[in-house]
């Protein structure tokens, strides 16, 4: 019961997040300070994950790879696949669900406790806009993220697999343009864009209703990351259910 | 003016405030006094309009709050300034940037212009060197200061105050009354004040209303106070020892 309230209550959040508009110099700032706070401060942690992640799939698909009558470039094949379907779109999801996610509801919970929300609100704010329509904005560029993932996730492997004596330079490049479907991006970005939005306002959500002090900003933010990991977990099944089957 | 009319109020079936009804006075500092729990801060919320009433009204000098449109009451936002008890300062601005948001989100004006009108309110509360600070570099006093300017920059015509002297010393406390006091005189506003600090009630209270588990038990004046024979108040008001000296001085006077 109390699932499906908090449930209505994320939409109605939802409606008035693209309610009244906050005051475009003011919006403006926002949205820059959430674009340096969301995706360029996190473009280090998910540029080392991805390289060194891409290295080990490209590593561990080597060393499966026992038959001499398959290809070399079987590796840089699987390495692609992996990183451009799941990994990049998915997994960093998720990290990001940890890293920005719990950004997102630790920030607003504090402004929350701290009773900054309220001083909002007496202002006449919708604070709702105020707090969540930057972040949902700043997240439009969260794509471009996981572009560079899938190019240092590939370069990981191309690395890994080059210098650790797997494969050739060239096997390795002509197995990554090997049964290339274009489409494939587009489905990885496609998720992306909703794993974006889920990570601006699931967060955004945990924060904004939390109550208590600060003991309780913490367990918002350890729910939030839950939750939020949980819908993009799903969101990714019903997804490439729909688009790739 | 405010007028409350016959306000209730309940959270998940358990009644917090009780039928208050009283009026508070243009240009006066009203304070709302009580025991922690008596409802003061739900009563606070209710006449700001965060929270909504359950039954009776909130007269915003001949409006009631529940029957004006979303464009009036946005407009009466921006007519109130407040005070919150934590002082709410927004962490991510300076202070001079905190003090310039209501009016930069507001009015029209050029960012200079309101840069100009900020640095008069800082002047006028006091603040020295502080507008490139960030809240956690100041004082507790200064935050209320701060506080204070950020409420008043928008030439407001109500200031609600929740516990302002709270957390302060002794001297910080009558400075910050006496400032809030002298700018309900100059600006001729109407000011509630929620406190539980006697020294509060002594020094300002032009008007004083005594809530006690919800419900209002007593109003009057700070003189008034002097000669209750209400035993709720007396005893929440006098139950220092310092404060029934001064009690006893004052009825022997």
């Amino acid at each position: 019961m109390r699932m499906l309230s908090n449930i209505g209550k994320y939409f109605i959040m939802l409606q008035s997040v693209f309610g009244k508009f906050t005051k475009w110099r003011i919006l403006k700032q926002l949205i820059f300070k959430d674009i340096e706070s969301l995706i360029i401060g996190s473009l280090g942690i998910v540029s080392f994950i991805s390289f060194f992640v891409g290295g080990v799939v490209s590593i561990q698909t080597a060393l499966n790879l026992e038959n001499p009558l398959l290809p070399k470039n079987l590796i840089a094949f699987a390495t692609r696949q992996s990183i451009i379907l799941e990994f990049a779109p998915t997994f960093i999801s998720i990290i990001m669900a940890g890293k920005v996610g719990s950004y997102i509801t630790s920030s607003i919970g504090t402004m929350k406790v701290t009773e900054q929300i309220d001083a909002l609100e007496v202002m006449g704010i919708n604070t709702y806009n105020y707090l969540i329509f930057p972040k949902i904005v700043a997240l439009l560029l969260y794509p471009l993220v996981i572009c560079i993932s899938m190019f240092l996730g590939i370069l990981g492997g191309y690395i890994a697999c080059v210098y650790g004596g797997f494969s050739t330079s060239g096997e390795f490049i002509e197995g990554i343009q090997l049964d290339f479907i274009p489409f494939h991006i587009t489905y990885a970005f496609i998720k992306t864009s909703f794993f974006a939005f889920i990570l601006a306002t699931i967060p955004s959500f945990h924060g904004y209703f939390m109550t208590g002090g600060a003991l309780d900003v913490g367990k918002a933010s350890t729910v939030s990351f839950v939750w939020t990991s949980v819908v993009i977990i799903l969101l990714n099944y019903f997804i490439t259910q729909l688009l790739l089957t | 003016m405010i007028k409350v009319d016959n306000i209730s109020k309940s959270f998940e079936g358990s009644e917090v405030l009780k039928g208050i009804s009283t009026v508070f006075e243009k240009g006066k500092t009203n304070l709302i006094i009580g025991q922690s729990g008596s409802g003061k801060t739900v009563f606070l919320k209710c006449l700001l309009g965060l929270f909504e009433t359950n039954s009776g009204q909130i007269f915003f000098e001949r409006t009631p709050i529940d029957e004006m449109s979303f464009k009036e009451r946005t407009i009466l936002r921006q007519e109130i300034g407040m005070v919150f008890q934590g002082s709410a300062l927004f962490d991510s601005m300076t202070v001079e940037e905190n003090i310039m948001f209501p009016m930069q989100m507001f009015t029209k004006k050029e960012n200079e212009e309101i840069r100009e009108r900020a640095n008069e309110v800082i002047e006028r509360v006091n603040l020295i060197n502080a507008n490139e600070k960030y809240p956690d570099e100041i004082s507790g006093g200064m935050k209320k200061r701060v506080a204070i300017a950020r409420a008043i920059v928008m030439n407001p015509k109500y200031l609600f105050c929740d516990e302002p002297n709270s957390g302060l010393d002794p001297k910080t406390a009558i400075l910050i009354d006496n400032l809030i006091n002298e700018i309900t005189e100059e600006y001729n506003i109407t000011t509630v004040i929620n406190t539980h600090d006697m020294n509060s009630v002594m020094e300002i209270g032009e008007k004083i209303v005594f809530l006690l588990n919800g419900k209002k038990a007593w109003e009057g004046t700070k003189k008034d106070i002097f000669n209750t024979e209400n035993q709720a108040v007396s005893n929440f008001v006098y139950s220092s020892d310092l404060f029934k000296k001064v009690r006893e001085m004052y009825l022997k006077k």
